[in-house]
């Protein structure tokens, strides 16, 4: 029994790990401009079918196809930024909630023309296959893989937020925006490259969720409550927040359909908007 | 305590003079008669045009005028739809009081979620309207034995006044639906041309300051919230009775959604926006009905953009931009 619940906590915080990869571009980019992206999880859709052709049609290594696309979401997540997106900055909420949803909706039925409505598999190599055994218990090999590439791209972030001349512009943003570009930063071309990154994040976040919950046009939509979960929680532009939130909704999740599978997705929504009552910003928010 | 008083002076004829009806109004409703005699073997599609119009005008009142933006108000159209065909099950059928019930319903719904409503803004206050909306649905799909889960209920409703049986081709339905849309149209007119919904849209524009002004802000908006909830309420009881069945449908996103983009597609803050929006999206999904959904909202999709980047304020705002200008 306590072995049980070990593997499925263990499972649930690599799923947890999974949505942290998923959102955190989000969480920053929102805390950075206030821009309400909820075509976020489609840029994470565009990785995972990024790295179903790459595998299939280019015959590439999965590892390869994981910086792919990364690459590809972040490159066409910035090509609508600088040219759709930008306007909408002083827009407000509603219209932002209303172009962004909009492009989920071209790009699922977009997706779905191109490739179908059906699930998209992928060979996993050989060596992320099957299980790895601690004493006696059985981890998969793919969720321990999850875990570290998290762990690692957290700390790559933190390092960079924290201890690059880049990362102290993008907190100057973050805290205060006039001030910072009273200080003569771009904030725009700034603004422009996080965003790049987030999606791109997001890309591999989806690329990688294709084992896990699989790929399908709706993954945009149905991973988007997730990942908005995830960022309210959290709090907006907080790594850390990021981190602890996705850490907790993966646990939540996973040991709540297990152990009580009729009222496991009722008790995270009640958590959250609990959670959000109390703590509007979220856990570690600032403004 | 808060007294009544008269009001009187250039402001009071001012509320009266927008007050008034026009002709174009006269001549919309009496076009809304047309589907009658000209397209019987549409009832069924204009009765659900109607009641999605009355959904759109309820969600109208707090996101047009008090600017709360909702994701979840199929919450209380699936309550309303839900409380009249419990009601149905259990032997009471008779429709006007099923439409009571169900805004009673919402409406209680409505004034218990109004005080996390009026507290949150921004992103937490998307956040709280999605999650209160997804909770009720996982709620309704708990508890099958009254809801009936995945199936769904369906029911037995008894002439309307006691004359008007529900035919098959929709008579009665859309005459129905369309007595209460109009009912709806004009409480929610008599609302917004009030000081109250000035109240409403000064709230809408400037938050910070219609306190500062001595405006008590949070008792509006849950006030207006609790007419929205018992409005929406009603267009889903409408659903459930003159279909005779309810489904877990009635409370997902994608309604929250679609009542969303009808409102947006015909202009908000404008109450004809919400019906001039529920008649093109559903006329255009009937006629694209061949097409797999999929693709219906790629174009959705786009239309969403287009109005967002090029035409703010929907079709009534184009239209009423082209008028303006063309009188200059």
């Amino acid at each position: 029994m306590i072995g049980n619940l070990i593997v499925v906590l263990f499972d649930g915080f690599a799923f947890g790990m999974l949505l942290f990869v998923l959102s955190v571009g989000l969480s920053v980019t929102l805390g950075l401009m206030n821009f309400t992206n909820l075509a976020h999880c489609a840029f994470g859709m565009l990785g995972g079918y990024c790295v179903v052709v790459a595998m299939r049609s280019l015959d590439m290594p999965f590892l390869l196809a994981l910086p792919l696309a990364f690459i590809i979401a972040a490159l066409v997540s910035v090509a609508f930024e600088r040219t759709i997106f930008r306007r909408l900055y002083r827009a407000g909420e509603l219209n932002q909630v209303l172009l962004t949803i909009g492009l989920v909706f071209v790009a699922a039925a977009s997706f779905a023309y191109f490739f179908g409505t059906g699930q998209q598999p992928i060979v996993l190599p050989d060596y992320l296959q099957g299980s790895v055994e601690i004493g006696t218990l059985r981890f998969g090999a793919y969720r321990i893989f999850l875990v570290v590439m998290a762990l690692l791209i957290a700390g790559l972030l933190v390092v960079g937020l924290e201890h690059t001349r880049f990362g102290a512009r993008i907190r100057a943003a973050v805290d205060n925006q006039r001030v910072a570009q009273g200080l003569g930063l771009d904030v725009d071309s700034i603004f422009a490259v996080t965003f790049a990154l987030g999606s791109g994040l997001a890309g591999l976040g989806g690329a990688l969720a294709i084992e896990i919950v699989g790929l399908d046009p709706s993954f945009g939509f149905h991973y988007l409550v997730y990942v908005l979960i995830v960022v309210a929680v959290g709090g907006l532009g907080s790594i850390g927040g990021s981190f602890v939130a996705a850490a907790l909704l993966g646990i939540f999740d996973v040991t709540g359909k297990f152990f009580v599978p009729d009222i496991g997705a009722f008790l995270i929504y009640l958590f959250m908007v609990v959670l959000l009552f109390v703590r509007p910003l979220g856990l570690f928010g600032k403004r | 305590m808060r007294t009544e008083r008269a009001i009187s002076g250039p402001a009071a004829t001012w509320l009266k003079k927008r007050n008034r009806i026009s002709t174009v109004e006269i001549a919309f409703w009496l076009t809304t008669l047309l589907p009658f005699v000209l397209f019987p073997s549409y009832l069924s599609l204009a009765s659900q045009i109607a009641i999605a119009a009355l959904f759109a005008l309820s969600v109208d009142l707090v996101l047009g005028y008090a600017g709360i933006i909702t994701l979840g108000h199929a919450m209380f159209f699936g309550l309303g739809a839900y409380a009249a065909a419990v009601l149905a099950k259990h032997g009471w059928g008779e429709p006007l009081t099923g439409l009571l019930a169900a805004a009673l319903i919402a409406g209680v719904a409505g004034f218990v979620t109004s005080f996390i409503i009026v507290r949150v803004q921004h992103l937490a206050l998307i956040m709280i309207t999605l999650g209160l909306g997804l909770l009720t649905y996982e709620l309704a799909n708990s508890f099958s034995s009254i809801t009936g889960g995945t199936d769904g209920l369906s029911v037995e409703i008894w002439p309307v006044l006691g004359i008007f049986d529900f035919d098959l081709w929709g008579y009665t339905a859309y005459g129905y639906a369309l007595a209460a849309l109009f009912i709806g149209v004009l409480a929610a007119r008599r609302i917004v041309n009030s000081s109250f919904g000035l109240a409403l849209t000064g709230i809408r524009e400037n938050s910070a300051r219609m306190p500062a002004i001595g405006s008590v802000y949070r008792v509006h908006l849950q006030k207006i919230y609790v007419i929205s909830a018992s409005m929406a309420g009603v267009a889903g009881a409408l659903l459930a009775e003159t279909t005779g069945t309810v489904s877990l449908d009635t409370l997902s996103f994608q309604r929250s959604a679609d009542v969303v983009v009808m409102l947006i597609l015909g202009g908000t803050g404008r109450l004809y926006g919400g019906i001039i929006g529920a008649i093109i999206f559903l006329v255009a999904r009937d006629r694209l009905s061949d097409l797999n959904p999929q693709y219906w909202y790629f174009w959705i999709g786009l239309l969403l953009m287009a109005i967002v980047l090029v035409m703010p304020g929907g079709v009534l705002g184009g239209l009423a931009r082209l008028f303006q200008r063309n009188a200059k």
